[in-house]
């Protein structure tokens, strides 16, 4: 009897503890995502850049990710089990995982952890994210050209600084060619829901809106888009397969080379917390191929914003700026600090309705 | 031609049979799927069902998720007993974290030992709140609990985000929609320091073991249970629905509101935009899966707590999709409602022939 057990336990060490052993000395590389990763949005790139590391180390590392982690009671559960599995760095990927994130960094100072769109940083712990702002400033440029409603409607995930800026960057680029133009925004409080958010398109759409944006994570306002003859902006990755005669052009979240060289960075010992915000400049941040539906001269238009942006001679918050009571916000001649940026909440002129909060 | 006959008695033990049968044919269909999918299929097995179990914090884990599961599946099933169809726990959950919260952040600078009883009361009381309006429509217009309930969950939902993206936004969080981090002293001590297990835990066994008192050897709890078992009778023996109703409707929100104080005081540590991934409504399924019976629940809360711990750990060992998850829960419900019904009537094959002399 007790050989027995003692060929049992044999063979379930084989089993089970065959996979921990060769696993020894690869780097462990973990993803919580918010969404699942089949969104074709935020969490798609996020895992495409996930696929740049496998890419780029092969079998120096390996990678683990759980898609559509709640930001609530959950968030510090699946990070700590990660950090527990013996993960060597471990990337949290949307701005509620934030506290999360912190409290499990101070268990185990000795794994690295990279937070995107957060403020709060510690030894272990670096923040990231995209100037997303500047791809907004292409499309309100072309949006401005292109509509004849004269009205945008702009579905919006949270009332969060990020988003709010983007609106924002929209607004003012949109103006700059259409002073006539305006916004109409629609908020979901949530990052991925296609059944909310078609019903949005829908909703902006019969408010009289010719041209959809969205800062929410699937598809599905653009197949709406399509549907009623609109034109939509895709959201952090191209999206023109879902809905090729609405699509205009997508802003591209492209995570991969910063990925890359946090976790090179993790294998040769050179990791240290930093803050990075990314953009147009370093690819962090690009604009999908615009669609043939956009006539040569915008085409023309939006790769030249796009060149002043890279070069740095355009700033998608450059003065004058007006809030929505035409109170002076930046002088013409001065753009917005980083901190303005990042602390945004208020509408500028050219949004209608008012911030929820 | 197959008909369901019912059985003229039902095996006493098959009513406590039947979960342990439906847990069996899940694991039996895992090994089949995860088989086809060309795992070795005990693998994914092992780490759905033991490895959340294990290491320095798998236990306290599981204990940890299931806790406002149990907690709101108690009350809830009180009310299911009495025909009383609470279905709205998230919201009255979602108030409950709201007036604990509130009153952390109202005591934000004054460090009282007090606080955090004050904070369990005030949950209670706002989940009670909540539910108290549904039990006001209900025994005053007859209208129907089920839907008001529900509704109120997406009210609860709109007044939560209005204070944390407004009045209580934390004023130095950048514009985030959160509020300040709660000092020790709004924070319920956790057991054992090192694990994230925290006070709820032991709260939620005294709820199982008052539910237990309660249900089985009160008049109360008699009342309750003949009140939906059997209406008529119950308005005989002269017992009052108007009671029934609120008392069930203020015990299960007075659960739900305690464990969403519970998990922002213990768990979150704040109040954020999204502070349940749909506690109330799994308990609902906790509730059904344990038999409405107290020491039920506490085996069904932990076991769907374990089809959540395990989700993430095939995910994460394995890198199987987290519809995995779902599939062994839907698997687990699919199989108790089967074996519920084959506990309740038998399969009889009968002959077309007799099939249409029976229905002529």
């Amino acid at each position: 009897m007790k050989e027995l057990l003692g060929v049992v336990a044999a063979a379930v060490i084989a089993v089970f503890g065959a996979a921990d052993a060769f696993a020894q000395d690869k780097v462990k590389v973990g993803f919580v995502y918010v969404g699942p990763v089949d969104d074709f949005g935020w969490t798609f790139r996020h895992d495409e850049g996930r696929k740049a590391i496998e890419a780029e180390f092969g079998d120096q590392v390996e990678t683990t990710f759980v898609e559509s982690v709640s930001e609530g009671p959950d968030a510090e559960r699946v990070i700590r089990q990660l950090a527990e599995s013996g993960h060597d760095i471990i990337f949290t990927t949307s701005f509620g995982f934030m506290n999360p994130t912190i409290k499990v960094a101070k268990d185990f100072p000795n794994v690295k952890f990279e937070h995107a769109t957060g403020f709060k940083r510690a030894d272990n712990v670096s923040t990231y994210s995209g100037r997303f702002y500047e791809g907004r400033a292409v499309i309100g440029a072309i949006a401005g050209k292109m509509t004849e409603s004269n009205i945008i409607g702009y579905i919006g995930a949270f009332p969060i600084p990020e988003v709010v800026r983007g609106i924002n960057a929209f607004t003012i680029a949109l103006r700059k060619v259409n002073p006539e133009a305006e916004v109409k925004v629609v908020w979901l409080n949530t990052w991925f829901n296609p059944g909310q958010e078609a019903d949005a398109a829908k909703t902006l759409l019969d408010q009289g809106a010719d041209i959809i944006t969205q800062h929410t994570d699937s598809p599905a306002p653009l197949q709406v888009a399509a549907e009623r003859g609109a034109f939509a902006f895709g959201q952090a990755s191209d999206n023109s397969q879902f809905a090729p005669e609405a699509h205009l052009t997508s802003i591209i979240d492209d995570w991969g080379p910063y990925y890359v060289e946090r976790v090179r960075a993790v294998i040769d010992g050179t990791w240290e917390s930093e803050d990075t915000w990314g953009g147009m400049d370093v690819g962090m941040i690009a604009m999908a191929p615009y669609a043939s539906t956009v006539p040569d001269d915008i085409r023309a238009m939006a790769e030249e914003i796009e060149a002043q942006i890279i070069a740095g001679d355009l700033h998608a918050f450059a003065g004058p700026i007006n809030d929505q009571a035409g109170n002076e916000i930046v002088a013409a001649g001065e753009v917005m600090s980083d901190e303005q940026l990042l602390t945004m909440d208020f509408y500028v002129e050219g949004v209608q309705g008012s911030l929820p909060n | 031609m197959i008909r369901l006959v019912p059985r003229q008695e039902v095996a006493p033990a098959m009513v406590y049979l039947s979960p342990v049968i439906a847990l069996a044919a899940t694991v039996l269909f895992g090994l089949i799927l995860f088989a086809i999918l060309g795992f070795p299929p005990l693998d994914p097995l092992f780490n759905f069902f033991v490895k959340p179990l294990l290491g320095p914090s798998g236990i306290t884990n599981l204990l940890l998720k299931a806790t406002p599961l149990i907690l709101i599946a108690i009350g809830l099933s009180m009310g299911f007993r009495a025909n009383v169809w609470n279905i709205g726990a998230e919201g009255q959950y979602t108030i409950g974290a709201v007036f604990a919260g509130g009153l952390a952040l109202a005591f934000y600078d004054i460090d009282t030992p007090l606080l955090l009883p004050g904070m369990i009361v005030f949950g209670i009381l706002g989940g009670m709140a909540w539910a108290a309006i549904p039990a006001f429509l209900r025994t005053r217009f007859n209208t129907s609990e089920l839907l008001t309930s529900l509704m109120l969950v997406y009210v609860a939902t709109q007044v939560l985000l209005y204070l944390v993206h407004g009045p209580w936004k934390d004023p130095d969080g950048f514009a985030f929609p959160e509020t300040r981090l709660f000092h020790d002293a709004a924070t319920l001590p956790r057991l054992w320091s090192g694990t994230r297990l925290n006070l709820g835990w032991p709260l939620a066994l005294i709820a199982v073991f008052a539910a237990w008192i309660v249900m089985g050897r009160s008049l109360i709890g008699f009342q309750i249970r003949v009140s939906g078992a059997a209406p008529t009778a119950a308005r005989f023996a002269g017992f009052s629905e108007r009671r029934v109703i609120w008392l069930t409707l203020m015990i299960g929100g007075g659960l739900a509101g305690l464990s969403g104080m519970i998990e922002v005081s213990g768990t979150i540590g704040q109040l954020v935009p999204i502070i349940s991934p749909g506690y109330g409504f799994t308990a609902i399924i906790v509730a059904f899966l344990g038999r409405l019976n107290p020491i039920g629940i506490l085996f069904a809360g932990l076991l769907m707590a374990l089809s959540f711990l395990g989700g993430e750990m095939v995910q994460i060992e394995n890198g199987l999709p987290r519809s995995v998850g779902g599939l062994f829960q839907g698997m687990l419900l699919f199989f108790l409602l089967a074996s519920d019904v084959l506990m309740n009537y038998r399969i009889v094959r009968v002959r077309t022939k007799h099939a249409q002399v029976a229905t002529s």
